[in-house]
């Protein structure tokens, strides 16, 4: 070979080729559904793999907005992001709050309910599921946003730990001078450590946010209007149409609902990318 | 003073404490009840004592069917998502350019991959006139047009494919596991004259196990709640070969109201969970590796 290439770059070659083949085989079928959602109707699946439309249109996200049941899309997202952002919020204050008493205040019973909370981890949610559910129907909350919402408020035992320990690698000497000072618990967690736990909180936000705005079988169990459905919910009821359904805009409306996910996930990939190395996160 | 602060404990832990004695506590001794009851959320429930466990394991077919279907799906496709995110791992931690572009891609299909967007899109990619076979025509000149969500014996392994494809999470996790290791140690292993093979089985592997050993547990445990993708995906078809155990708990408690037996089903589940988590802890000595203290 011209200029005499070293085995070594060659393997490295190799490898880069392989590597990109590979990663595209992995996005393919992200591509090929956001390529059949600018297709016409009846081209979606007319030869499918093919990932350039030979007609460009933006039909399918107009007519996906329309919804279903007389519903526009739109309020399918504005459901979504209340229900998001409210369980976003309570599991952050609730969370904070609670892991700031586990890893700074030593009282007794800490270590015992600590590792009650640990256990709860591996508890298999489904057993919960059924006696939850007979609970907020007889106190009516079925059809609204509360059961998704509420126990948000009350502390996530995952997001906790994450928290405890976070906390935990903040120098002590950081509560005693601020004690010196006169400040109370209330004043050391909120003016002094509030700001250093920005990071711990933005990760557990993110997560809660995937969590949630992905979360199918809360608003399948809870809501049963069209009105009040989820997107997550909508895009399910929007594929059974027992009309036949029309691909171009279900796939048009997944797109849309993967966006903040996209974008989410570009702007905050630094903490998705730690929390994940550093916690054995499930994303 | 000392009583101050362990009051100041509890109120700062309440939100939990209530949360574990509502939503945690409170609903497990319910369900624990409603097992050996009979109940349909409209009357009251009706004692039976162990005839729901004697229904489930003596004349409920499809109790059967959902078992075999979620064994089959979480002992294949825990170990090969495993094994990929390995592989991989161990790919980009060679001198790669574009790593973090490579690290997104391979990421991308974790982040999205639980979504209802994605269940549905996997759908229609396997249909009979989806992507696959499309390809399959276009690149093999295959005619016969599969329908491989509905075919019994590929059903499972399009769910399957969907799992192993979503190797993101854990792949973050070897990578970060692997860059623990010291390169002092490869070094001396070249010296002694090491290949790759040995490398990976004597440096590599060990190191990673507790890693490794985590991931597995996980993996399993999640394994075990399969739900989303057996629903839309599959719908707990063909023939209930990828009727996964909560879907079936759900269609029990949910669509047929039977809700004592959902729970009692709830309850198999969780002592099943229970008990393979301590097997796997019983036996962990054997196989992790700890850096201190090896016996």
């Amino acid at each position: 070979m011209a200029g005499g290439l070293k085995p070594g770059t060659l393997r490295s070659v190799g490898l880069h080729l392989f590597m990109l083949a590979f990663a595209c085989l992995m996005i393919y079928p992200v591509l090929w559904m956001l390529s059949s959602s600018l297709k016409e109707g009846n081209e979606i699946f007319v030869n499918a793999h093919k990932l350039i439309p030979s007609v460009w249109t933006f039909e399918n996200y107009a007519e996906g907005f329309k919804g279903y049941s007389g519903q526009s899309f739109a309020v399918f997202l504005k459901n979504s992001t209340i229900v998001t952002a409210l369980s976003v919020l309570g599991t952050v204050l609730s969370c904070t709050v609670v892991a700031y008493g586990f890893a700074r205040i030593g009282f007794k019973g800490a270590a015992f309910f600590f590792a009650c909370m640990m256990m709860t981890m591996m508890l298999p949610a489904e057993v919960l599921t059924i006696p939850q559910y007979i609970f907020f129907h007889k106190i009516g909350w079925v059809n609204t946003f509360a059961p998704l919402i509420i126990p948000s408020f009350f502390g996530t035992a995952f997001f906790v730990f994450l928290i405890v320990q976070f906390i935990r690698g903040l120098p002590v000497e950081l509560d005693e001078s601020a004690r010196v000072d006169g400040c109370g618990h209330g004043g050391i967690l909120f003016r002094i450590m509030l700001p250093l736990l920005v990071p711990a909180i933005i990760t557990v936000s993110i997560f809660k946010f995937y969590w949630t705005w992905d979360d199918f079988f809360s608003p399948l169990l809870y809501l049963t209007k069209p009105e009040m459905a989820t997107v997550a919910l909508a895009l399910k009821n929007m594929s059974d149409n027992s009309f036949g359904t029309s691909w171009g805009t279900v796939f048009a409306m997944s797109i849309v609902s993967l966006a903040p996910v996209f974008v989410v996930f570009v702007a905050l990939q630094k903490y998705i990318v730690e929390g994940i190395s550093t916690t054995g996160m499930k994303g | 003073m000392r009583k101050y602060e362990t009051l100041q404990g509890y109120l700062y832990i309440s939100p939990w404490l209530i949360g574990f004695a509502l939503f945690t506590m409170a609903p497990m001794f319910v369900s624990l009840y409603l097992a050996f009851t009979r109940y349909d959320i409209l009357s009251s429930p009706q004692w039976i004592g162990f005839g729901n466990f004697k229904t489930m394991f003596t004349a409920d077919e499809r109790y059967w069917s959902a078992w075999k279907a979620t064994l089959t799906f979480v002992f294949v496709a825990i170990p090969l998502r495993l094994a990929f995110a390995l592989a991989v791992a161990m790919l980009l931690n060679t001198k790669l350019k574009l790593l973090g572009l490579f690290r997104a891609t391979f990421y991308l299909p974790t982040l999205i991959g639980g979504s209802v967007a994605v269940a549905i899109m996997w759908r229609q990619l396997f249909g009979t006139n989806g992507a696959l076979n499309s390809v399959l025509a276009a690149m093999f000149g295959v005619t016969e047009k599969v329908s491989w969500i509905t075919q019994p014996s590929t059903a499972m392994w399009t769910l399957i494919l969907l799992a192993v494809w979503q190797f993101g999470s854990a792949m973050l996790i070897f990578l970060a596991g692997l860059k623990q290791i010291p390169a002092s140690l490869y070094e001396a292993a070249d010296i002694d004259g090491a290949g790759r093979w040995h490398k990976f089985r004597k440096i590599t592997l060990p190191l990673l196990s507790p890693v490794l050993f985590f991931n597995l547990i996980m993996g399993i445990i999640n394994g075990f709640k399969v739900f989303t993708e057996g629903l839309i995906v599959t719908n707990g078809g063909p023939f209930d070969k990828t009727l996964f155990y909560v879907l079936y708990v759900y269609e029990k408690s949910f669509r047929y109201y039977e809700m004592g037996y959902g729970s009692a089903m709830a309850w198999v589940l969780l002592l099943t969970t229970a008990a393979f988590t301590l097997i796997v802890f019983a036996t962990s000595r054997s196989w992790v590796f700890y850096e201190s203290g090896r016996r």
